[in-house]
């Protein structure tokens, strides 16, 4: 079997990515009772023996002694780190898997991308070749980042380049988070497209996510939660929801249950690579079918049912239900309405007990409503993996190739030239050493380009599909 | 003579465990409804033909297994060991790590010469074990990574090693829609390849089988086994033992070599399919008699309209009165509606079977004009039972059936090539725009011959 490692920048990428190996951890503990060191764990997590000194002490085999995951930890502060550090999780880390700073980027994509950049290269590269001499057979490395602040956006992207060069052979998958309309970080936009420029450059994949649409799934779910609705009731202690990884009280602040949706996006995302199926998905399967053109590699991603990712236990309700539900706009892990927009491909993933008849009865119920591209009317992916999320019998993940990302992009681009056009904060950026004016312009039109591309497609639409003259042989 | 069959892809391991699963069932059941001693020579053919005999009497499949990650074949192997009635050998298995990602040029142009040596090697380990070798019988999707591009390769490679032996390749048809995106490249891919280099193509169509398990089995939950098992059933029927001729009582020796003689008299046409009849869940089977007049007469309607199953065969088709071309053009769906055969191969098993009439298949309209019914048509019998069917009928047909779907994959990956969509993943490991144009002639030209029968 393969294995991942994952690459967790600033901030948000730290609390997401805390999230995601509690969760893990979870997983496996809840499927993997014996304790046994198996395929399926390794393909996150080293087994150690911690009486080893130095670098050597790891176990292929057998009783699980230390398990230490195959992350690196990079943010240019100390604080989130230093809080995994102390907190339940700190035994799955250590000292060498990290890189961190003091001063922080200040919410400048200059300062992370140039200055960072430069600075740690050589360390992130060590750490990286290091993550990946651990690995028997390394498949993919998995970004976690935010586009709008300095850190995550500025080194995150800059290490995308590092790992192209360092190994072409290993995918990029990365999870970006990108801002709403009313982040407070004022230089967000900014950061945004000089970070979309890197992604379009240098990443396999990109999910994108953002805060709002979080935000609104939480919000139904405490709804749901809240309504009393007849058999629902809050599990005791659940598998879904990642508690170690909090840093507050749920109450306090909705980020952590935020998170939580996006850890859970990631392990649904490799589970069918870990766990044994009736229809196997590997990890290379997805940029393979999904992404049709090299650029148009931006996957929208939706997790049903929504109860999954939340403390509840709420009667199952029918199956076909969790299919409908992903395709509709708000289970959208971004700000995009599929069924409107123009299908390129689209991959449904599902865990549990559910049986092929059941996907080809949704696909063929499905199909009628949404449009897809003339050249790929028939772009379905499917996998079947028999081991569902802990505490539920099942759950999907639709990864769609779709041109109702177009708008975040546009949304984006419009935030941006209200910005440059007024040349605000702009100094702050030129002064780094290594920043042109031309960087803006370039991310700029890398960004356009991408827009255009999808505008194209979407012309399409309205038009008839129609077979196209074939070859003809003589006979 | 022995088959050795060589699984490839989670695909192809799990099809594999399922036909060497049925084959011994059914040689081992005791409703053979024959004598002793038939049943005995009926279980030593079989067992020569897919067995090997290990030393504390437990059966070891002549197989080789291959994929490219390790899941599915330690799922094949565990599956075998808890039957513990069969297994497979202890060394007869490979697989890496990373899997071929439904790339079928990852598949044929890096996994395939990297692992080259390994694979056949293991291949020549099974045919040194078998005292004379009747051929290989490959399974493999053609939708995915390893199974099409390494089950490709490693056919065009046994071709050069073993020449003068024969080559069927098992394939499974995708759905038509939802399996795999690029399946249709895929799909084009490795027809095309094979075409050149295996002997047969044996198919089985996955949206059929998955009708056949909702239609006649009842199943309301249809899984991969399912589907899987009625592959495998029919397989078996084909390939389980019948006698070598008519009022003989030994067995068929070489089924693979008599198979190819009566079937593919030409190698622009290989392209073969099973149907069978009866077929129903266990419940309704305890309710059911069966004439052989009754099973033939139905078996027939279904090869020349093109049914799959005998629910809601089309009655109205009959074989053209005259092979006179009609004026006009015909529309393709027109022109096949009644499917016209190079050959077809009967295959009967049970109680009373020399009194079955298989007059209704001797008629030459079945058939293209330039091959008799003489050696158009073949029957093959045996008066021991199959699986838990008092009398059965398998037919594989070299026909026009598959024209349809064909031209169906073709149509829809020339769409996608006219775009350039997904061309830079097969480039990327060497595969060019030429060979996918070449594979689109090729197919087109088998499309266009089976269309003029």
């Amino acid at each position: 079997m393969t294995q991942s490692v994952v690459v967790q920048v600033g901030q948000c990428g730290n609390q997401i990515g805390c999230c995601f190996w509690d969760l893990a951890l979870r997983e496996h503990a809840a499927v993997n009772q014996k304790g046994i060191y198996d395929e399926a764990i390794s393909s996150f997590f080293r087994n150690v023996d911690t009486r080893v000194v130095g670098d050597g002490g790891s176990i292929s085999k057998g009783k699980i002694c230390s398990l230490k995951a195959r992350a690196v930890l990079i943010d240019m502060e100390e604080g989130v780190v230093n809080e995994i550090l102390q907190g339940p999780l700190r035994d799955v880390f250590d000292s060498k898997q990290l890189i961190t700073d003091i001063s922080g980027s200040g919410n400048n994509w200059a300062v992370g991308h140039k200055v960072f950049g430069h600075l740690y290269q050589e360390q992130i590269l060590e750490k990286l070749r290091k993550s990946a001499e651990h690995c028997d057979c390394l498949q993919c490395f998995f970004v976690i980042h935010s586009m709008g602040g300095g850190t995550g956006s500025g080194l995150g992207t800059f290490l995308l380049k590092v790992l192209e060069d360092e190994f072409p052979e290993v995918y990029r998958f990365v999870t970006s988070i990108y801002p709403s309309g009313e982040d407070d970080v004022i230089t967000s936009p900014y950061n945004s497209i000089l970070a979309m420029k890197e992604l379009n450059e240098h990443a396999d994949c990109v999910l994108p996510v953002d805060n709002q649409s979080l935000f609104d799934i939480i919000s139904k779910i405490d709804l749901m939660v809240n309504s009393g609705k007849l058999g629902t009731t809050v599990k005791p202690k659940s598998l879904v929801t990642s508690s170690a990884g909090a840093f507050k009280k749920r109450q306090e602040k909705p980020f952590d249950a935020m998170n939580n949706i996006v850890a859970n996006l990631l392990l649904n995302l490799t589970s069918s690579a870990r766990f044994e199926g009736s229809l196997n998905m590997d990890l290379n399967e997805i940029s393979m079918n999904l992404v049709p053109f090299p650029q148009l590699h931006y996957l929208v991603s939706s997790l049903t049912p929504l109860y999954t990712l939340a403390d509840v236990n709420i009667p199952p309700r029918r199956l076909d239900q969790m299919f409908s539900d992903a395709f509709s706009k708000d289970h959208q892990l971004i700000q995009a309405d599929p069924k409107h927009s123009l299908y390129l491909a689209c991959a449904l993933m599902v865990r549990g007990n559910v049986q092929i008849s059941d996907l080809r009865r949704n696909i063929e119920r499905l199909k009628p409503s949404l449009q897809f591209v003339s050249w790929n009317q028939e772009g379905w992916k499917t996998s079947l993996c028999s081991v569902p999320p802990v505490g539920h019998c099942h759950s999907l993940l639709a990864l769609a190739n779709n041109t109702c990302v177009k708008p975040t992009f546009m949304d984006l681009r419009e935030r941006f030239t209200r910005l440059y056009k007024k040349k605000a904060h702009l100094h702050h950026y030129l002064q780094i050493e290594g920043m042109e004016e031309s960087c803006f312009s370039e991310a700029l039109s890398s960004l356009s380009a991408l827009i255009q591309e999808y505008s194209q497609l979407d012309a399409t639409k309205s038009m008839p599909v129609e077979d196209l003259p074939r070859l003809s042989v003589a006979v | 003579m022995s088959i050795v069959t060589v699984q490839l892809g989670q695909c192809g391991n799990q099809i594999g465990f399922e036909v060497f699963d049925a084959l011994f069932s059914d040689s081992h059941c005791t409703q053979g409804l024959c004598s002793k001693r038939e049943n005995e020579a009926y279980r030593s053919s079989c067992k020569e033909r897919f067995f090997n005999e290990e030393e504390n009497g437990v059966p070891i499949a002549r197989a080789v297994l291959v994929d490219m990650e390790p899941k599915v074949i330690n799922q094949t192997l565990s599956k075998a060991v808890q039957s513990s009635r069969w297994k497979y050998g202890q060394r007869s298995c490979f697989c890496q790590k990373q899997g071929s990602g439904n790339n079928w040029a990852y598949g044929y142009s890096v996994h395939g010469p990297r692992h080259e040596e390994s694979v056949m090697n293991l291949i020549q380990k099974e045919v040194e074990k078998c005292d004379s070798l009747g051929g290989f019988f490959i399974i493999m999707s053609m939708a995915g990574g390893t199974g099409s591009g390494l089950g490709t390769f490693i056919t065009q490679n046994l071709q050069d090693q073993y020449s003068s032996s024969l080559k069927m390749n098992h394939i499974i048809w995708p759905y038509g829609t939802g399996e795999v995106i690029v399946q249709n490249y895929n799909s084009i891919l490795t027809l095309s390849h094979l075409y050149r280099s295996s002997d047969a193509l044996l198919v089985h169509e996955n949206d059929a089988v998955h009708k056949i398990c909702a239609k006649l089995m009842n199943i309301k939950q249809i899984s991969f086994n399912n589907i899987n098992q009625v592959i495998a059933h029919q397989l078996g029927s084909v390939f389980q033992p019948t006698y070598s001729e008519e009022g003989s009582f030994h067995y068929r020796r070489n089924p693979l070599g008599d198979l190819m003689e009566n079937l593919v008299p030409h190698p622009e046409f290989k392209m073969l399919g099973v149907r069978d009849v009866p077929r129903m869940s266990e419940n309704s089977l305890a309710y059911s008699t069966f004439t052989w007049a009754g099973l033939l007469k139905r078996l027939r309607q279904m090869l020349i309209s093109n049914a799959k199953m005998e629910e809601g065969i089309d009655w109205q088709v009959q074989p053209p009165l005259s092979r006179l071309p009609t004026l006009g053009k015909r529309s393709l769906s027109e022109q096949l509606r009644f499917n016209t055969s190079i050959a077809n191969l009967v295959v009967l098993r049970g109680k009373d079977v020399h009194s079955a009439d298989v007059a209704g298949f001797k008629d030459p309209a079945l058939y293209t004009s330039w091959l008799g019914p003489d050696n158009a048509f073949n029957v093959w019998t045996t008066q021991r039972a199959f699986s838990k069917y008092e009398k059965s009928a398998a037919l594989v047909s070299n026909s026009q059936f598959l024209v349809k779907p064909l031209d169906m994959i073709v149509s829809k990956a020339w769409n996608m090539f006219a775009s350039k969509a997904y061309i830079h993943q097969y480039t990327k490991f060497g595969i060019e725009e030429e060979d996918f144009l070449d594979s689109f002639t090729l197919l087109e030209q088998v499309v266009a011959s089976y269309c003029n029968l």
